[in-house]
């Protein structure tokens, strides 16, 4: 008899789990995005921020977090979003409730310092080329330490494609005897 | 037919003439100029110094003369990504720079061809004259082009004094000091890589270079040929040549082929890479590929 | 020990004879003369300020002087259409005038070795080729092969030349044990000298206008008749004034030998054009630039058809055997293949192969003033020696300038 009341309460149990379960909230904020393994964080040159704009949160610490999607009037008006802009604006890669931070599309934070793994979840295949040093510029040494760069240090992240460079000089024609 | 007489017998002034041309060649080869791979580590020491002590007092600077052997199990390549190149041809004068290239006349190892979409990879529809007011244009595409280190070289094949060589890290080299100037290699290169001294270098004071390596951008003589070698001074010290430090657009990629960590492995490995004029068999190391 | 000893006397004689003759001799001279000393002030200029002073450049790094190295290798090949007639035929006729053809092989290399002392950038480096002092990047380099057969066809042509004109003038006949082996190795020799002359063009992958096979027999086509076209006239010149005998056979022998160098050239050259301009590919893109210009550029386009018509109506002239008789068209022939030749092998060859370079860029090349002045020279000189060379040898072969044994003074 006894293993009857076990198997009455198993199934009890795996019918009460579910529903026992759907009553708890995920409790905390998700924690930041961080690379699952260490050697895969790359070291890099501090993000190119504007002069003054960084900490975020010292405004909008203090201000309150409007989601709606409009252009900017008071402050940011100098930023021309020419990424994606027909589907995406600024608080789909700044972290609304912590502006000092960058987020993913499933809510985990990312710091500016890893920004490209926001890049990464569009441009997936750059991303991985990057990694093994074949985007972007090359320095530091090909048999020791390499310098990697934020994709942020050569592309703009709001107006990312590059603009047109004045050309150095053409060589010289080869020239009459003299 | 008369009946032929003994040869006379070899005079004394025919024996001493023999003997002295015997002892000037003997003393011309024993002590002369010579081939850099033939030296002696003492000479070549000697001649390095003298090089320096030369150098210093033309330029009025201290100048240093390297001869740094390859490293062991190294072989360089070098990729250009031609969906990044925008042709600003700041590769072309950071080679000027680095390698001391004459200012007038003009050298430049790096030529940057421009080409058009529509037509290709043509070099008959090529234009390395290109001075719009920016670039990269519409509708074009651009061609660097230097050295490409062939592992097939007909430079090197053709060389008849063997000046030109190929070091056992891959960089086809040229013994400025032992190069005639007959400029066969010149017509044997099919990318137009080398180029020749047709008047005095000139390099301007301020832009020396001090930093030399023998066989790649100590200044050269007049009447010798010239060209990319991948800046033997700074990749033997582990750094990367300078075009590829200044591209603005990381269009170039460069490294030890052996190494399969490398990013120039990377790049052969998983992209569409190319090389020019691939049926003449040269065998580039150079490879252009399409990063997009 | 005579023969040694006699040689004071045979350079005090010989001279005398260079300093020997008509007023039309000493312009002729006095033009060397002036022509040499002008091509070595501009050789100087050269040599002090580098190569920049010829029209040379990256893009065309080979022009006037390896064109007439070119075509001179050619004309010392041919002394072997009198070579084979007199030594393998034994063909009197010919037999009696062999040795101009070796004196002018001789002259021949002289100025090609000249010239290509002129073209490299550091002639001062010239030793650098010498086996044994320098490097010579042997079997390797088609540079080193020409190297080696020039010399070696120089020295062999000197030798016989030397061995039989000295042993003439001591009135003896030369030694067969000598002449005859040399004479019979400079006749593949011949044939050598211009394949691996052309040999440094068509191995060059990355020249498509130069890379095809027919350019070995194409020269030496056109190196048989060029050579003994110079040798026509001048013996007709020698004919006139000098007691110099030449039979009217040889002369018509060898025109005849011409006319056929002068079919298997036009034939060849044919040949060449019928290949690019069939198949069309990009590489008739040097072909194009030789016969009708590319775009504006079209430098080369009068010189490309004068060359044609100077070959065929060479052909014609010598074809027809009364062409070969009358001295009138036999000369003209002479000219014009000649001339033919010459701008075939020259401008014909070197620039079109450079034109457009391997990135596909244009840069015409004409010869500047250095260049001309300087080559002028080089041609000069070997006239020069040539002619102080016919200087000494007509007189001893006729009997004029022989050692006297009983008083020990020569004539």
């Amino acid at each position: 008899m006894r293993w009857l009341y076990v198997m009455a309460l198993a199934l009890v149990a795996s019918a009460a789990a579910p529903v026992a379960l759907a009553q708890h909230p995920s409790p905390a904020p998700l924690p930041r995005a961080d690379p699952p393994r260490a050697e895969e964080r790359v070291e890099v040159p501090p993000p190119p921020f504007t002069d003054g704009i960084f900490p975020c949160t010292s405004c909008h610490a203090s201000l309150k977090v409007n989601r709606v999607r409009r252009p900017l009037a008071d402050m940011h008006g100098d930023i021309v979003l020419t990424h994606d802009e027909q589907h995406r604006w600024c608080l789909d890669c700044h972290d609304p409730d912590n502006r000092d931070w960058l987020h993913l599309a499933s809510g985990e934070k990312v710091p500016f310092e890893q920004s490209y793994l926001l890049c990464g979840q569009c441009h997936g295949e750059k991303l991985r080329d990057w990694r093994a040093g074949v985007h972007g510029r090359r320095t530091g040494e090909w048999n020791g330490h390499k310098g990697y760069l934020l994709c942020a240090h050569c592309h703009n992240p709001h107006q990312p494609r590059f603009r047109a460079v004045t050309p150095k000089p053409a060589p010289a024609r080869p020239s009459a005897a003299k | 037919m008369d009946p032929e007489k003994r040869p006379p017998p070899v005079s004394r002034r025919q024996f001493a003439s023999v003997a002295a041309a015997a002892a000037a060649g003997f003393i011309l080869t024993a002590c002369g100029p010579k081939r850099l791979r033939e030296l002696s580590r003492e000479r070549l020491a000697a001649l390095l110094e003298d090089l320096e002590k030369d150098y210093t007092k033309r330029f009025g600077t201290a100048v240093v003369v390297a001869d740094t052997p390859p490293i062991e199990g190294v072989t360089f390549a070098y990729a250009l990504d031609l969906s990044r190149c925008i042709g600003c041809r700041r590769c072309v004068y950071a080679c000027v720079e680095e390698n001391n290239q004459s200012r007038d006349p003009e050298v430049q190892w790096i030529r940057v061809l421009g080409m058009n979409k529509e037509k290709g990879i043509d070099f008959s529809e090529s234009d390395p004259y290109y001075q719009p007011a920016e670039v990269p244009e519409e509708g074009h595409f651009y061609v660097p082009v230097a050295c490409q280190q062939c592992r097939n070289a007909p430079c090197t094949k053709v060389c008849p004094t063997g000046a030109t060589w190929t070091e056992p890290d891959g960089i086809v080299v040229i013994d400025y000091d032992w190069c005639v100037g007959c400029r066969y290699c010149m017509a044997a290169c099919p990318y137009g890589a080398r180029h020749f001294n047709w008047a005095e270098p000139t390099i301007p004071r301020d832009h020396l270079n001090t930093k030399t390596h023998y066989l790649g951008n100590r200044p050269r003589p007049k009447g010798v040929v010239e060209k990319c070698t991948f800046c033997i001074q700074r990749v033997r010290a582990g750094r990367y040549p300078a075009c590829v430090e200044v591209c603005p657009v990381g269009a170039r990629k460069f490294g030890n082929l052996l190494d399969p960590k490398s990013e120039i492995r990377y790049v052969i490995e998983n992209k569409r890479v190319l090389v020019l004029k691939e049926e003449l068999n040269t065998m580039p190391k150079f490879f252009y590929f399409y990063g997009t | 020990m005579s023969i040694v000893s006699q040689f004071p006397r045979f350079v005090a004689g010989s001279f005398r004879l260079v300093r020997r003759g008509n007023a039309a001799y000493w312009a002729w001279l006095a033009f060397l003369a002036v022509l040499i000393v002008s091509g070595a002030l501009a050789f100087a200029r050269q040599v002090s300020e580098g190569l920049v002073v010829t029209a040379m450049r990256d893009q065309v790094s080979w022009g006037f002087y390896i064109g007439n190295f070119t075509f001179l290798v050619g004309v010392a090949a041919a002394a072997v259409v009198l070579v084979i007639p007199a030594y393998i035929y034994n063909w009197k006729p010919i037999r009696e005038i062999v040795i101009y053809g070796e004196l002018l092989a001789v002259s021949a290399i002289l100025m090609c070795l000249l010239f290509v002392l002129v073209d490299i950038g550091r002639p001062d480096r010239f030793w650098h080729l010498i086996p044994g002092l320098g490097h010579l990047n042997f079997p390797r380099s088609i540079l080193a092969w020409d190297v080696l057969v020039l010399n070696i066809y120089f020295a062999i042509n000197f030798v016989v030349v030397t061995h039989i004109v000295y042993r003439a003038f001591n009135g003896r006949h030369y030694d067969t044990r000598i002449v005859v082996p040399l004479v019979l190795l400079s006749i593949p020799m011949a044939v050598g000298i211009h394949t691996v002359t052309a040999f440094l063009f068509n191995g060059l992958a990355a020249r498509p206008y130069w890379n095809s096979s027919i350019l070995a027999p194409q020269f030496l086509a056109s190196a048989f008749c060029s050579g003994p076209a110079i040798l026509l006239i001048l013996f007709q010149v020698l004919r006139r004034f000098t007691r110099f005998e030449i039979q009217e056979q040889a002369i018509s022998k060898i025109a005849e030998l011409m006319a056929y160098a002068l079919f298997l050239n036009l034939f060849l050259h044919g040949a060449e054009a019928f290949k690019e301009y069939y198949s069309d590919t990009q590489h008739l893109l040097y072909t194009r630039y030789w016969f009708s210009g590319l775009g504006e550029h079209r430098t080369l386009v009068p010189y490309a058809w004068t060359a044609v018509a100077l070959n065929l109506s060479a052909f014609l002239l010598f074809i027809i055997p009364a062409g070969r008789r009358h001295w009138v068209t036999l000369n003209l022939g002479c000219l014009a293949t000649y001339a033919g030749c010459y701008i075939d092998k020259g401008m014909g060859l070197i620039i079109p192969g450079f034109t457009p370079d391997a990135l596909g860029e244009i840069y015409e090349y004409v010869p500047s003033l250095t260049e001309l002045r300087v080559a002028a020279g080089v041609f000069a000189l070997g006239f020069l020696v040539f002619t102080l060379m016919l200087k000494v040898a007509v007189p001893i072969s006729l009997g004029e300038f022989q050692h006297e044994p009983d008083t020990g003074e020569a004539h």
